[in-house]
C-alpha cells in the first residue's frame, strides 16, 4: 500500500497468511497492512476469502501459515477474546436473551482493571478489578446517543427493527472502545435507503471516533463511499490495494476493472509506449513499458468517452440503443465488430452514425494476464494427453520434428528410432480461442463449472474451473451463465505440446 | 352480491376430526371423570369433603405426620433429585454430541436413545438384576439410590434430546460475539450458551419431573415395593377402590404441574416453538 500517509504507523500487519478448509485454499499468500486509523475496505465477490481474513483478524479462525501482527507484535494465536478488536456481524448476532442495555455492557462487564492497593499488612498488591456499574451506565448511554437510539436501554432485542440492531451491533463493539473495529458486511440486511443512510453515517461515526475500520463488502460502490483505501481481492489474493480513486481510474487487471464500476474492456495491442490499437484503430495513450506488439487489455470508462460527430474523430459507428438513467444516458454504439458503451448526459438517437473520442489518459492499458493456458500433462497408452482434469486426443508426433506413429501406436522418430511415450510429462499449451464449451458433458474432454466471465466488447472472456481446481480459460461470442456446467473440447491440432525435460520419453 | 364459489365439500379441517376425536375420548373424558371422582362422594352427591381427607389427619397425626405426606416429600426428594442428575448428565453429553466435529452426530446421538426401544418393564428387571447381583438390591439403606438411579436410567434420552436440539440449533455467532466481546470461554458459555439452551433444558426437565414423580413401576421394581411415591400412593387407592381419593390426588397432582410448567414458562410457546418440540420424536 504504498501510499502518501506515511506518517501514521502500521496498526495491524499480515504477513504471508494462508488459511486453507479441509485441503480448499481460501486465502493465499496474503500481504497486507493497515495503518492507525484508516477505514479500510475488503472487497470482492462471494467465496473471494475477504471474510476469511476478517475472521483470522478477529481472532476466530486461525492462520494455516503466516503472522498476524498488531501493533508489531504477533497475535496470530491469541483468542478472540484477548484482542484489541471487536466485531460487528453480518447478521449482528445480538444476545437475543438480554435487553439492549445488557447487550451493549456485555464487553464492559468483561473488562478487569488492574489497581494497586496495599492490604492490610501494607503490602501492595494488585487485583483485577470490575468497572464501576455507574460507569457502565455511563458508557453505555454515550454509545446509544452515538448510534441514535437514546432511551432504548431497557427495550428488548426483539422488538427492534432491522435498522435499530444494527446500530445496536454498532454500539455494542464501539463501547469497548477497540483499537480496530471490523466489520462484516453489515449493512447487507437492510433495505436500499437505510444502507445508504448508514454508510455515511459509519463514515460520519469513523471520522468522530479515530477507531481504525475494516470493513468487508461485495458491495463496490458502498466501498467506494465509505473507504480510504480499498483491497479487491478475488480467488483469495489480493487483486489491487489503493484509494477508491486509484482502483477506479487506474485498474490493475480487467478482474479490478470490471468489478468496480461499468467498464469498455477491449483486447490490443502496444505497437510502442503512447500508442495502442485496438478496435482497428489507433491510438494515443499515457501508458508505456511493454514488449513491442505486446497483446494488452485496454479499458475505457463509459463515461470518459465523447461522442463526436461523424467526422471528427478515426473510430466510428452506429447508435444501436439509447436508454435513460437519470442522470447519464447509457449508449452503445456498434463499431463494426466492437460494442461500446457510453455515459454522456446528452443523448444521441438510435441509428445515428457518430464518431468517438476517447483522451489519451482515458485509456488504461494492463499487461493481459492469460494470453495462453498452460499446463503439465502426461501422455497416456492411447497417445492421448491428460491435463487440467480432462484427457484430449492429441498429435503426439510435434513432440520430435519429422516423427511418425507406427500401427501399434510407437512413435518412429525422423532417424527411425521407435520410443513408447506413455507417461512421458509435457508442456501443454491452448490458446484462449481454441477451447470451446458444450452442454453435451460427453462431447469434450473435460468439464468444470464456469466461475467467471467478462465482456470484451467482441468476446466474453471466461474462467471454466473443473473440479479439482484446474482452470481453463477461454473466449466464446456466446453468452454462457456463471455457475454453467460445460465441457470443453479442444480441437486435436491446438493442442501444442513440448517435452518437459530435453531429454524426455521413456526408451 | 352473487356467491360465486360454493364451500368445498373437502375442507383441510376435516383432517383434524380423527385426532380430536382422540383428544376427546382418551384425554378430555378421562380427565373429565377424575374431575367428577373428585368432587362426589361414593354415592355421587357433590362434596368437597374428598380434599379435607387428603388434607387431614389421622389417628391423633396431623397431616404433616401421616403416611401420605412422607409419601409426597419422598416423592418431591426423588423427584427433584432425578431429574438434577439427569440434567447433570445430559447436558455435557448433549453439549459434546452437539459440537463434535463427526459428521454423523445423530448416530451417536442413538447411542443414547437405543436403549428405549427395548421394553423399559424389561430394562429395569434387567438394572434390578444387576445391583441384585452387586449386592445392594432390597436393602433399606441402598433404597432411595436405587429408586433414582432407575428414574436416572429410565428418563435419560428424554433429558438429551430436548437439549441436544436445542443446542444444535445454537447460532455459533452468538458465542463468537461473546469471546470478540472479551469473554473468556467460561464466561461465553456461563453467558450465552447456557441461557440461550433454557428452553431445552426446561423441556428436558419437564419430560424428566413429572414423570419420575408418578412412575411408580420404577420404584416398586427397584426397591421390591418399599419406596412409595406419589404414583404408587395412586394407584393404592384406586386398586382398593378408593376412587375418590385417588382422584383427588391425580388432581391436585396435575394442578401442581400445571402450576408448575407454567411458573417456568412452558407455556410461551411463542418464541420456544422450534425448541420445545425435539425434532426426534
Amino acid at each position: 500500500m504504498a501510499m502518501e500517509k506515511q506518517e501514521s504507523a502500521k496498526i495491524i500487519e499480515l504477513v504471508d497468511v494462508c488459511k486453507t478448509f479441509d485441503g480448499v485454499s481460501v486465502v493465499e499468500n496474503m500481504n497486507l497492512y493497515v495503518r492507525k486509523g484508516e477505514f479500510i475496505t475488503f472487497l470482492g465477490p462471494s467465496g473471494c476469502g475477504k471474510t476469511t481474513t476478517l475472521r483470522m483478524i478477529a481472532g476466530f479462525d486461525m492462520p494455516t501459515s503466516g503472522k498476524i501482527l498488531l501493533n508489531g507484535e504477533d497475535i496470530s494465536h491469541l483468542p478472540p477474546n484477548r484482542r484489541p478488536v471487536n466485531t460487528v456481524f453480518q447478521k449482528y448476532a445480538l444476545f437475543p436473551h438480554l435487553n439492549v442495555f445488557e447487550n451493549i455492557a456485555f464487553g464492559l462487564k468483561q473488562k478487569r482493571i488492574p489497581t494497586t492497593y496495599i492490604d492490610k499488612k501494607g503490602r501492595e498488591k494488585v487485583k483485577q478489578e470490575k468497572l464501576p456499574k455507574a460507569l457502565i451506565a455511563e458508557k453505555v448511554k454515550k454509545a446509544l446517543e452515538i448510534v441514535d437510539l437514546s432511551g432504548f436501554e431497557k427495550r428488548s432485542i426483539t422488538t427492534l427493527s432491522g435498522g435499530q440492531q444494527q446500530r445496536i451491533a454498532i454500539a455494542r463493539a464501539i463501547v469497548n472502545e477497540p483499537e480496530i473495529l471490523l466489520l462484516d458486511e453489515p449493512l447487507g440486511a437492510l433495505d436500499l435507503k437505510m444502507r445508504k443512510e448508514m454508510q455515511l453515517e459509519l463514515k460520519a461515526m469513523h471520522k468522530r471516533l479515530g477507531i481504525t475500520f475494516i470493513y468487508v463488502t461485495h458491495d463496490q460502490e458502498e466501498a467506494l463511499t465509505m473507504s480510504d483505501t480499498i483491497v479487491v481481492m478475488a480467488d483469495g489474493a489480493i487483486q489491487q490495494i489503493g484509494t477508491p480513486e486509484m482502483i477506479y481510474n487506474e485498474p490493475k487487471n480487467t478482474f479490478v476493472a470490471d468489478f468496480i464500476g461499468e467498464s469498455n474492456i477491449f483486447t490490443g495491442v502496444m505497437p510502442k509506449d503512447n500508442l495502442v490499437r485496438f478496435c482497428g484503430k489507433t491510438f494515443d495513450c499515457v501508458d508505456g513499458g511493454f514488449e513491442k506488439d505486446e497483446p494488452v487489455d485496454i479499458v475505457v470508462r463509459p463515461e470518459d468517452i465523447d461522442i463526436k460527430p461523424y467526422d471528427e474523430a478515426p473510430l466510428k459507428g452506429k447508435v444501436t440503443s439509447v436508454i435513460f438513467k437519470g442522470i447519464h444516458y447509457q449508449i452503445l454504439i456498434q463499431c463494426g465488430r466492437y460494442e461500446i458503451e457510453v455515459q454522456s448526459t446528452d443523448a444521441p438517437k438510435v441509428g445515428d452514425m457518430v464518431s468517438v473520442f476517447i483522451e489519451p489518459n482515458d485509456i488504461h492499458v494492463m499487461r493481459k494476464v492469460f494470453r495462453v493456458n498452460k499446463f503439465t500433462g502426461v501422455i497416456t497408452k492411447r497417445n492421448t494427453v491428460e491435463f487440467g482434469d480432462g484427457e484430449f486426443e492429441c498429435d503426439v508426433t510435434q513432440l520430435y520434428p519429422g516423427s511418425h506413429l507406427d500401427e501399434e501406436g510407437y512413435l518412429i522418430t525422423a532417424k527411425g528410432e521407435k520410443l513408447d511415450l506413455t507417461d512421458t510429462e509435457v508442456n501443454v499449451e491452448v490458446g484462449l480461442h481454441d477451447i470451446t464449451m458444450s452442454d453435451n458433458l460427453k462431447e469434450g474432454g473435460a468439464q468444470g463449472h464456469i466461475i467467471s466471465l467478462i465482456y470484451k466488447s467482441e468476446y466474453y472472456r471466461y474462467i471454466v474451473r473443473t473440479e479439482n481446481e484446474e482452470d481453463y480459460v477461454l473466449a466464446c461470442e456466446d453468452l454462457w451463465n456463471e455457475n454453467d456446467l460445460v465441457s470443453l473440447i479442444i480441437p486435436k491440432d491446438k493442442i501444442r505440446l513440448s517435452l518437459k525435460v530435453a531429454e524426455g520419453g521413456k526408451q | 352480491m352473487t356467491k360465486t364459489k360454493k364451500a368445498p365439500i373437502f375442507s383441510r379441517k376435516l383432517l383434524a376430526i380423527p385426532y380430536a376425536l382422540f383428544l376427546g375420548i382418551f384425554v378430555v373424558m378421562p380427565l373429565l371423570i377424575i374431575v367428577y371422582y373428585a368432587f362426589t362422594d361414593m354415592d355421587g352427591a357433590f362434596t368437597l369433603e374428598n380434599f379435607k381427607i387428603f388434607f387431614s389427619g389421622s389417628g391423633g397425626d396431623s397431616f404433616f405426620e401421616t403416611a401420605r405426606f412422607k409419601t409426597i416429600v419422598q416423592s418431591f426428594l426423588i423427584s427433584i433429585t432425578s431429574t438434577l442428575v439427569c440434567l447433570l448428565i445430559a447436558y455435557p453429553v448433549a453439549y459434546i454430541i452437539a459440537n463434535c466435529k463427526l459428521k454423523n452426530k445423530s448416530g451417536l446421538l442413538l447411542l443414547f436413545i437405543v436403549p428405549m426401544w427395548v421394553n423399559f418393564v424389561l430394562r429395569i428387571n434387567a438394572l434390578k438384576e444387576v445391583l441384585d447381583w452387586i449386592g445392594i438390591y432390597n436393602k433399606p439403606q441402598w433404597n432411595l439410590f436405587n429408586t433414582v438411579l432407575g428414574m436416572v436410567y429410565d428418563f435419560l434420552p428424554f433429558m438429551i434430546l430436548p437439549i441436544y436440539t436445542t443446542i444444535i440449533k445454537l447460532d455459533k455467532s452468538h458465542l463468537e460475539a461473546a469471546l470478540d466481546l472479551g469473554a473468556t470461554p467460561v464466561t461465553a458459555f456461563l453467558r450465552v450458551t447456557l441461557p440461550l439452551s433454557k428452553a431445552g433444558i426446561m423441556s428436558g426437565i419437564s419430560m424428566v419431573f413429572l414423570p419420575s414423580m408418578t412412575n411408580y413401576v420404577v420404584s416398586n421394581y427397584m426397591t421390591f415395593n418399599h419406596t412409595k411415591i406419589i404414583g404408587s400412593f395412586i394407584d393404592e387407592c384406586f386398586k382398593n377402590d378408593l376412587w375418590n381419593m385417588g382422584s383427588v390426588t391425580a388432581l391436585l397432582l396435575l394442578t401442581l404441574m400445571f402450576l408448575m410448567t407454567w411458573a417456568t414458562g412452558g407455556f410461551n410457546t411463542e418464541s420456544e416453538t422450534n425448541t420445545r418440540g425435539t425434532s426426534l420424536w
